[in-house]
């Protein structure tokens, strides 16, 4: 491993490594088979970048410092329509400069992991300070209609965990897969307990392959609710790539039809197959009388509120989705109408408050939110929830 | 007997959507026959066009082929050939699409000196969206967002590209189609960033517009304001001013390529194969 950082095999036959969440995320890269990255720098996530300069040629394969953060994804997805697997990293006001080519990725069906190590926003905001703030920039950085894939990190071993569960879900459904950490993860340097490199590498998901005659090749041809099948260049499959309405084939098309079915696939691909996607944890939630839910790194604060609570007597719980989109609607629904007291956590002014709302269809739900980059204190929340349930 | 060109095209998607009399066709069958002369295996060639009127082209050729966003062509093209060195890359895009919206790929991709053929099919024009100031639209001409006359400098593309680092670069017009198709082979037998100019003729949305109303007046006017290379190096300054030089202008076989320096260099020193990268392994340092 790049770095000189440590890692030891405990009882369990799981590596247990001291690193910061971003040299995580690129470690869980190089284990599942990412064969380039490209980027630019960008705090607090220039030390993905910085870890894959070493550790991607090490095992022959390429990192790529690009002249911007739009080099950086279109780089990593014409990487990704030869066939291989590719990533880029960034912060929030490199998603903004990647958006369009993001949108590009959706149309088309090319798989590409996409790192946003959040930071206080709008604008330059605030670069080495925390934020939660590009939940909705993850739903939909790109204009037109598409459903995205955006997992979030909530501990130091999940920057690991989710960003090799990327690579696998990119693979599958044929499309960018946000991994969502922030700064507080990114850069918190601790002891996380992560899978070995082998047993990743036995649950790689790879992309499917046409192995028929070219003749009967289509690569956009397919279920209405399944991803495009992209066979690797350069292999006597030759098609075309466009971020315009195509056919079966992947040539440009204004036929009413064609173009109907191309959206409603990309979408039905995704509703249809949630399960596959939707992962959450549930933290003593069965006998609870207030849920609090949250994702992140601010569910660190929350766990330690619920424990503190529940030490004086209020039984609270946490619902943390990490699959942040699409969204648990359905078991948040459920949720919905088996707690009374609910509340949001969240180092924004309430963007995913507003899914929560959505999906429960109630607004009596009360929020905890900051936006001045520092995080939640537990005692912030232990506060908020004696003053309003 | 006449060269067959339906091997290499999807039939099936033709006529193409360029107007009659386009400049593109010439240029889109010179590159055919290049590739052709050379045998390069069809599943070997990767096109990578951007947006404008030859953003269509990848469509049009049996390659692999990747139709992208508006100047991002470079980058894209640059993700392919470092996942397939072995692989021959080639970019079309157009005035507005290098020179404009993706100047910046273009410097960084011709500076990397990167094995990629970077064909731009210059029209002096936005033709596909009707008539808007280009890079390279002539300063006094008419165009859709300078109707009283362009004041706009133009680029002298050739000459960023060769600024940038680029090792090949050439200027040749779709009124030399024979010249062009040579350019073209040994554009893609250079190993490196390889830059050519293909100038066209866009008589709808430049020449109607600017007293030049045919194809073959537009056409004319690309003759005179071009000269050879030979030519051209015996003029004088003054001489020179409306002119463009045609032909090879720059050929540096010597020049290190990235994928080479990526896959020779970065690679193995990562795997204890060779040591550590310093400015003695480099003649030019600064």
């Amino acid at each position: 491993m790049a770095g000189g950082d440590k890692v030891v095999i405990n009882a369990d036959g799981k590596r247990e490594v001291v690193m910061i969440g971003n040299h995580l995320a690129g470690l869980a890269a190089v284990d599942s088979g990412c064969k380039l990255f490209g980027g630019y720098p960008i705090t607090p996530s220039s030390e993905v970048m910085e870890y894959l300069s070493d550790a991607l040629p090490a095992v022959g394969g390429v990192c790529i410092q690009m002249e911007d953060e739009i080099a950086g994804v279109a780089v990593a997805t014409g990487a990704a329509m030869s066939g291989v697997r590719a990533m880029t990293a960034t912060s929030g006001p490199g998603i903004s400069l990647k958006a369009e080519n993001l949108g590009l990725a959706q149309m088309a069906e090319v798989p590409l992991v996409v790192v946003n190590v959040m930071r206080g926003g709008p604008s330059t905001g605030l670069p080495t300070r925390v934020a939660q703030g590009d939940i909705n920039q993850a739903k939909n950085p790109s204009h037109g209609d598409y459903k995205s894939i955006a997992l979030c990190a909530g501990t130091l071993a999940e920057c690991y965990t989710e960003t090799v569960r990327a690579f696998n879900l990119a693979d599958r459904f044929m499309q960018p897969v946000f991994v969502l950490l922030d700064a507080t993860l990114g850069l918190m340097h601790a002891k996380a307990v992560i899978p070995t490199a082998e047993e990743v590498k036995a649950n790689i998901v790879p992309r499917k392959k046409f192995e028929g005659d070219p003749k009967d090749y289509k690569p956009y041809g397919v279920a209405q609710d399944e991803p495009a099948v992209l066979n690797p260049m350069f292999q006597g499959y030759r098609y075309h790539f466009t971020g315009l309405h195509h056919d079966a084939m992947g040539f440009p098309t204004e036929e009413i039809e064609t173009c109907r079915k191309l959206i409603d696939r990309l979408f039905r691909k995704i509703d249809e197959h949630r399960d596959e996607i939707e992962s959450n944890e549930e933290y003593m939630l069965e006998d609870a009388d207030i849920l609090l839910i949250g994702y992140g790194s601010a569910s660190l604060s929350i766990k330690e509120a619920v424990n503190r609570l529940r030490e004086e007597g209020i039984k609270a719980g946490m619902f943390r989705p990490i699959t942040v989109w699409p969204s648990p609607e359905e078991r948040m629904n459920e949720l919905g109408k088996k707690f009374d007291k609910v509340m949001v956590v969240e180092l924004n002014q309430g963007q995913y408050l507003e899914e929560v709302q959505r999906s429960m269809g109630r607004r009596d739900i009360e929020k905890l939110t900051k936006t001045n980059g520092r995080p939640f204190s537990p005692q912030d929340i232990i506060d908020k929830v004696k003053e309003v349930f | 007997m006449a060269f067959n060109y339906d091997d290499y095209l999807r039939l099936e998607k033709m006529p193409t959507l360029w107007c009659w009399g386009c400049g593109d066709g010439i240029v889109l069958k010179a590159f055919v026959r290049a590739v052709d002369k050379l045998q390069i295996p069809k599943d070997d060639i990767c096109v990578v066009s951007g947006i404008g009127c030859s953003g269509r082209f990848s469509s049009y050729v049996d390659f692999n082929t990747i139709h992208t966003t508006h100047g991002r062509t470079p980058a894209y093209a640059t993700g392919v050939k470092l996942a397939n060195p072995d692989k021959t890359v080639v970019c079309v895009t157009g005035d507005g699409d290098a020179l404009a919206i993706g100047g910046n790929h273009t410097i960084h991709a011709a500076r990397r000196n990167i094995d990629i053929t970077f064909i731009v099919i210059q029209n002096f024009i936005y033709g596909l969206t009707n008539s808007q100031t280009s890079p390279t639209t002539p300063q006094g001409m008419w165009t859709v967002t300078q109707k009283i006359g362009n004041i706009d400098p133009t680029f002298d593309a050739c000459k960023l590209a060769e600024a940038s680092g680029a090792s090949f670069v050439a200027r040749e017009s779709v009124t030399k189609p024979k010249k062009l198709e040579k350019v073209f082979i040994e554009a893609l037998k250079h190993k490196g960033f390889a830059y050519v100019d293909a100038l066209t003729n866009c008589h709808i949305n430049l020449g109607r517009k600017n007293k030049m109303v045919s194809a073959m007046e537009t056409l004319d006017w690309i003759d005179s304001i071009t000269t050879p290379k030979s030519k051209w190096d015996k003029m004088s300054e003054e001489e020179r001013l409306n002119l463009l030089p045609t032909g090879i202008l720059k050929q540096d076989t010597e020049a290190a390529e990235y994928t080479d320096m990526y896959y020779n260099m970065i690679i193995p020193a990562h795997q204890g194969k060779r040591a550590k990268i310093t400015q003695d392994d480099f003649e030019k340092k600064i």
